[in-house]
This record gives structure tokens, sequence and C-alpha cells, in this order.
């Protein structure tokens, strides 16, 4: 099964490594990963979204947690939450293309923030399935390049991950 | 009251001397310097110059598996700190607190392949509990502060600080204050169990029909023997210990069934596999314990008791009665709650299961008589049943790795925690000798035995040069099977005997003349009629560092051995014979 994770952690060199280390050495996997400073700019939060069955999931968080640099964490993916993913993808867009590819973003809420006269830059919210989706409609023909940024998330509710 | 300025290199020294550190093992560089001049110009830490930086963390290492306090070790930046890199991987699998200071290029220089610059840091990160990289004077005694706490506290293991060069600069003096304390808001380590686990373990404990006590290497780092022996003893349940808890129970009470795993007794590994209920203290339950984890004590309840929460359901899926704690606290909980709960309800199937165990044992058991057969030549078990003997039972074993490292589990009994000092958890060939350096060096005056083997004592023999030094007198048991005896036995049972680089063509040295050449005394056994004189004539040379190279039966395996994808009770009991 598919988790969102969410790390709050000391905001010092050396701390991102020991947690991607810690994946790569331990075997689990990287689906996404970002990560930024939060409002307290001794933390930075990351968030990894990883699959694996239950038992391996309780090892990352354990794991996870036996960080030094990691202060909490919590699995998203545990209670009702919101994600959220941010793609800028770039699209062929000649002649009768244009209007199609400007339909497809405005179904899928997009917004164009680039123009050329043989391309659209088309920018993109929404959880990852929806992207895929996205991707999916334009076809392989038709994308010059995507960049995502990788799951962010947060927990429905009154429920905080902060100190 | 002025406060002090001091220089980094004296703030190191004086940290050390705050955290009550009198020994540190290391070697010199240009990195270093800077400290080594500060160490000169002080007298309270005392440094001991190995021969290779792998040494100087095994032998902080042995100091701390003998003492239960944390190893220092000092090394230069590069190749000083890439040569350590075997030893913290040892300490670390088998969670002993080290702090390990190494230099690095000053920190104007980082990152652009200075002259002996390692990224250290990364290169170590796996096998840390953490480190820390020095990036002001002014933060050096809050690091030491960390790093001695970090090492010792929770589950223990070793931490790296990377000090650049210019970070000990001995005209950059800086405040110093060194913290009382220090808390980390990302690490609170459990200092007691639950109680309501603790109850549910109890009442499972004293419910149990076959139980068995299975305690590992945290029973011993936790300081916890007294506790675990009171508590078997009381409920007078079967116990057996790992690789890493031996000693954590008298090896010669009657109710110690031996070591269990792959090389474990045969009465221990049947117990195990026929248990009700398996009390796990301090004990990880590794891949050389459970054999199949899949076909592990298929009829058992567990209850773990384990200071690491990821330990607990890391291998085996389900654990009944978890406790995340220090294993001293729990079972001192324990015994104050025994009193509450009512025990002796099982004592019919208790004795029942006495009888099984005791069954085992007779049929079996490596201690009820002699289940190897003796050839005109020196047999390996019977070395390490001669030292017994000869130290009456009471010597520090350290021990390199392979099947001499086997029967020195096997056939010494361990009767106090932190006599059995060997590399469970890497496996480290060329630990033994550094690691009785370090042993000796905390306890002078008592008796220190190095069993190793020919090819094990080859990976740091150069020690023998730092034991001169120092005048250390080890006792080195050369268990001389002329081989690679581990590897072989595996070649014979499984590879049809093709010996691939595992034999040495001729090419050993003579062990007598080099134990000489470094000015120790050496003696070589071949006749087993002599084993016991020479032995006690070697133990009788209290201030010597002696080399018994003893040559013995090159062809002789270690048994029992567990069947690899079996469960706990199938194993090999000689060459012909299995379960
Ligand atoms: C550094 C290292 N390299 C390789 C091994 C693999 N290994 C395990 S036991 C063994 C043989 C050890 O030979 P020896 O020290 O003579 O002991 P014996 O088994 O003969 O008693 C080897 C090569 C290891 N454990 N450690
Ligand atoms: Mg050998």
């Amino acid at each position: 099964m598919r988790h969102i994770i969410s790390v709050l952690m000391e905001n010092a060199p050396g701390a991102l490594s020991r947690v991607t280390g810690l994946f790569s050495q331990r075997g689990y996997n990287i689906e996404s990963l970002t990560v930024a400073p939060t409002d307290d700019p001794s933390l930075s939060r990351l968030t990894v979204t990883t699959i694996g069955d239950d038992r391996v999931v309780e090892q990352i968080t354990k794991q996870l947690n036996k960080l030094i640099d990691v202060v909490k964490l919590v699995d998203l993916s545990e209670g009702a939450h919101i994600e959220r993913e941010l793609m800028l993808i770039k699209i062929k867009a000649t002649g009768a293309q244009r209007a199609e590819v400007k339909r497809t973003a405005d179904i899928f809420r997009g917004q164009v923030v680039d123009v050329t006269p043989s391309a659209y830059t088309v920018q993109l919210a929404g959880s990852s399935d929806k992207l895929d989706a996205f991707i999916e409609a334009i076809g392989s023909v038709a994308i010059m390049e995507v960049a995502r940024t990788g799951v962010c998330g947060i927990a429905r509710g009154e429920r905080v991950l902060a100190l | 009251m002025s406060v002090e300025h001091l220089s980094g290199g004296e703030m190191i020294m004086r940290s050390l001397k705050e955290e009550g550190v009198d020994l540190i093992f290391g070697y010199p560089g240009g990195s270093v310097l800077h400290i080594y001049d500060a160490l000169y110009q002080q007298d309270h830490v005392e440094h001991i110059l190995v021969r290779h930086e792998q040494g100087a963390v095994h032998a902080a290492d042995g100091y701390a598996r003998s003492t239960g306090k944390t190893g220092v070790v000092l090394v230069t930046s590069g190749p000083g700190a890439t040569n350590a890199v075997t030893g913290i991987a040892t300490a670390y699998m088998d969670s002993i607190p080290l702090v390990v200071l190494s230099g690095n290029v000053p920190s104007w220089a980082t990152g652009t392949d200075f002259f002996q610059e390692t990224d250290m840091i990364g290169v170590s990160r796996p096998i840390v509990k953490h480190s820390f990289m020095v990036q002001s004077v002014e933060e050096i005694p809050s690091i030491m502060k960390k790093a001695f706490m970090l090492a010792s506290t929770g589950r223990p293991g070793p931490v790296v600080i990377d000090i650049p060069k210019d970070m000990t600069a001995p005209t950059e003096k800086r405040p110093f204050e060194y913290p009382e304390s220090m808390r980390l808001r990302s690490y609170s380590p459990a200092q007691k169990g639950h109680s309501g686990q603790i109850r549910k373990a109890l009442e499972l404990l004293v419910q149990a029909k076959r139980p068995v006590i299975y305690a590992g290497g945290g029973s011993v780092t936790g300081d916890a023997s007294g506790e675990l022996t009171e508590l078997a003893k009381r409920l007078g349940y079967p116990v057996t210990n790992t690789l890493m808890g031996l000693g954590a129970f008298p090896g010669t009470d009657p109710q110690f069934i031996g070591m269990l795993g792959m090389h474990g007794f045969y009465e221990a590994n049947m117990a195990m596999h026929n248990a009700d209920v398996i009390f796990a203290v301090g004990a990880r339950f590794d891949d050389r314990v459970t054999n199949d984890p899949d076909k592990f004590c298929p009829g058992a309840k567990f209850i773990h008791i384990d200071i690491d929460p990821a330990s607990i359901q890391k291998t085996i899926s389900e654990v009944e009665v978890p406790i995340v704690g220090p294993t001293k606290a729990v079972l001192a909980d324990m015994l104050v709650m025994l009193d509450e709960v009512q025990m002796g309800q099982n004592a019919e199937d208790l004795a029942a299961w006495w009888q099984q165990i005791d069954g085992w044992r007779d049929s079996q058991g490596l201690w009820t008589q002699d289940r190897f057969e003796r050839t005109d030549m020196i047999m390996p078990q019977d070395v390490v049943k001669t030292l017994y003997e000869v130290t009456g039972g009471d010597a520090f074993v350290c021990s390199d790795v392979g099947q001499h490292q086997m029967f020195a589990a096997q056939y010494y009994k361990y009767d106090k925690p932190r006599r059995w000092i060997n590399s469970g958890g890497l496996g480290t060939m060329g630990f033994g000798l550094p690691a009785a350096m370090g042993v000796q060096f905390a306890h002078p005056d008592a008796p220190v035995a190095v069993v190793t083997g020919e090819g094990s004592i080859q990976m740091c023999i150069q020690e023998l040069s730092a034991c001169k030094q120092y005048g250390l007198p080890l006792k080195i048991i050369n268990i001389n099977n002329e081989a690679l005896g581990m590897v072989r036995q595996w070649q014979d049972m499984q590879y049809g005997g093709r010996y691939s680089a595992s034999t040495y063509q001729d090419s050993l040295p003579d062990f007598v003349a080099l134990a000489e050449a470094f000015g120790h005394v050496g003696m070589r056994v071949t006749d087993p009629a002599q084993l016991k004189q020479a032995m006690t004539d070697c133990f009788a040379m209290k201030d010597k560092l002696v080399f018994m190279d003893i040559l013995v039966d090159p062809n002789e395996h270690v048994y029992p051995m567990q069947i690899a994808t079996g469960s706990m009770r199938d194993m090999w009991v000689s060459k012909t014979e299995r379960t």
C-alpha cells in the first residue's frame, strides 16, 4: 500500500542525507520526496511517499524515529488527509492541438503559464493520481517535459504535525 | 568568575576530562596535530598509540564492552578515518558506546579534494548512531556533551565527531563552559517499561506450560544480568543466551540450557522450537538465531523487551506483549510485580517441561558428555575446555571470528556478563587482539585471553607491537587449523569439499618466531598430552604476553549447525547425524 509519511526534522546539515540514506540502506522505496523549511526556521518538513506492506511501513516509521535529527512524524495515510502535488508540464501545441491542450487543461483545472508558437506550459496541482491522469490524457507523443514536485500533505481536521 | 578561554584542541581534552575519560586510543596525522599537541600538554587523559586505526576502534570497543563505559578514539582524516570504519561498523552492529573523533581538512578546504580529505560524515553515516561536524570552535563543548550522551544512552552506539583542522588551532581561543546536561528535543529513549504491558507479560509468563527465557546482548549492555538472574531463579524457567548474551545468566547454573541459534546447543534450540511462551530480553531475533523466521517457534507466544522499538516485530511478525524500555528497569519492575501475581499454578507442566529439556540435554547436550570424536591431534574443543579449566572460568575471553569463536562460545562457561567479548553482529575477523588490549587496559590484573585462529590473528597482528609498548600480558590462544576453518566447513557441507581460497599452501608464518620478533613469548603445542601443562605455564607468566600456537585437527567442524531454511530444531549434530 502507498503511504505518505510527513517528517519534522532538524533543519541541520546532513539531516536530509540521513533520511534518504536510511531508505536506500534498508531497502525501502521512495516514490517521491519533498522537503522545505517550516514556519519555524529550525525545522524542516519532509514528506515521503513510499509503498510497502504494514510490516515494512511500521519499520520505516520506527527507523525514521530513531534518527536523532527526526523530531516527529506522522503517517498521513492512516487518517483523512489532503495531498497535493504540483506539476509543470511542457506540451507540444501547434495547429488544432492548441485548442485541445487548452481544453484538457481546463478540464483538469490547470493553467497555461507559458506559451510559445509551438508549445504550452501547463501548471497543474492536485493528487498524484490526478496528475497521472492528465499526463495520460495528453499522451506521451505530445509531452516535451514534465517537472513534478512530489507529494506534500496535511491531515484533515484539527490534527497537526507540529511541536 | 571569568570564563576560561581555550583552543578547540584544549576544549576536546577538557571535555574528555569532564566526561571522566582517562584513556583514549588513537593514531596521529596532519589533521589532528593540534589535538595531539593539546593532549601532550595535559595529564588527565592517557593516549594509547595503536598500530592501525582499526585496532584503535576495536580496543576502545573492548574497553567499552568490558566496563560499560564509553570508549574513545582519535584518528586523523582520510586514511585514518577510513581505517576506522570497520571498527565503527563492528561497534554499531553490537550497540557499543563509542565516541570517535576524526580530524578533517580545514573547513575552508572542504570539498576541494584536499590532501587526505574524506567525507567522513558521509562514509560513516549508515554505521553510526549519530554524527557531528564541528562548524565553530564555540560549539565543541556542547557537541562533546551530546556525543557522550547519545553514545551511552538508549540503545548505545558509536558517535562520530568530524573536526576540521582549523577548529582546533591553538591560536583560536574561545570561552569554554562544559554543559551540565544536554537535552535534545528529538531524543528521549524510554526510561521505564509500560506498567500495563509488564503486568500482561507477567500474567502470560506465570501461566506458561513450556516457557523459555531468551536473553541477548541487551541484557549485557543494559546491565540487567542481576535482575534477569533473579527473575529466572524465582520463576524456575530455562534460560538460553544468544552469542551476544553469554554471561548475562550464569553459564554454570542448572537452569542454563546453553547458547541458541545457528551453532546453538541442541537442548536450547529444541526448547525454543517447542516452547509455548518465549520471553525475549534484549534480544533481536536475528537471522543467526531464528533460522527461517516463518518456521520459527511455531507454537510460541512472544514477550519482547527491547530499548529499541524498531527491534520489536522487525523479523518476526506477531509479538504478543512488546515492552519498550531498558532491560534493567523493566525486569526490576517485573520482580516487584511478581509478588502480586499468582505463581506455581503451572508447576506440573513446568516439571514435565524440565524433564523433556533434560532428556534433550542427556541425548545431545555439549556439556553432558563429549559430542566430538578425538583423533591423535589436539581437538579445538579441548583447547577451549582446557582454557576454561586453567583459568577457573574467570578470564576475559576475547574472540575473533570463525570456528574457534563458536567453540569458545560453546565450551567456555561464562558466569558473569562482560567476560565474553566478541564481534557478533558484524563478525569482524581481526577484532580479538585489539579488543583484548582495551579489556586489559580496563582490567590490568585480570587474565585476558584472545581465542583466535591463524586466519583472524593475521588481520590485526600489528597490534602485538602496541602490546609490547604498553606491556599488556595478553594470552593469545591461536587455534591453528591451518585454514579458514569456518569457510572450509561450509565448503565441506555445501560445495562438495572444493576448498576455494580457504587454505594457505604452506605459507603460514612461524608464529613462535613472530611473537618473539615482537618481543613476546611464543609457544607451540601439537601434542594433546601437553596441552594442559603448556596452557598452565602460559597463564603462569603473569606479566608477559604469551602467544600459544596450538596445532589442532584441521578436519573438525562446529556442531550443532542449523540447516538453512529450516526451523530451530533442524540441525546437523555431527558430520553424519541430523535431527
Ligand atoms: C574481515 C572478515 N573477512 C572475512 C570473513 C569471513 N570469514 C568468516 S570466518 C572465516 C575464517 C576464519 O578463519 P580463522 O580465523 O583461521 O578461524 P577458524 O574458522 O579456522 O577457526 C572467514 C574468512 C570475516 N568474518 N571477516
Ligand atoms: Mg583457522
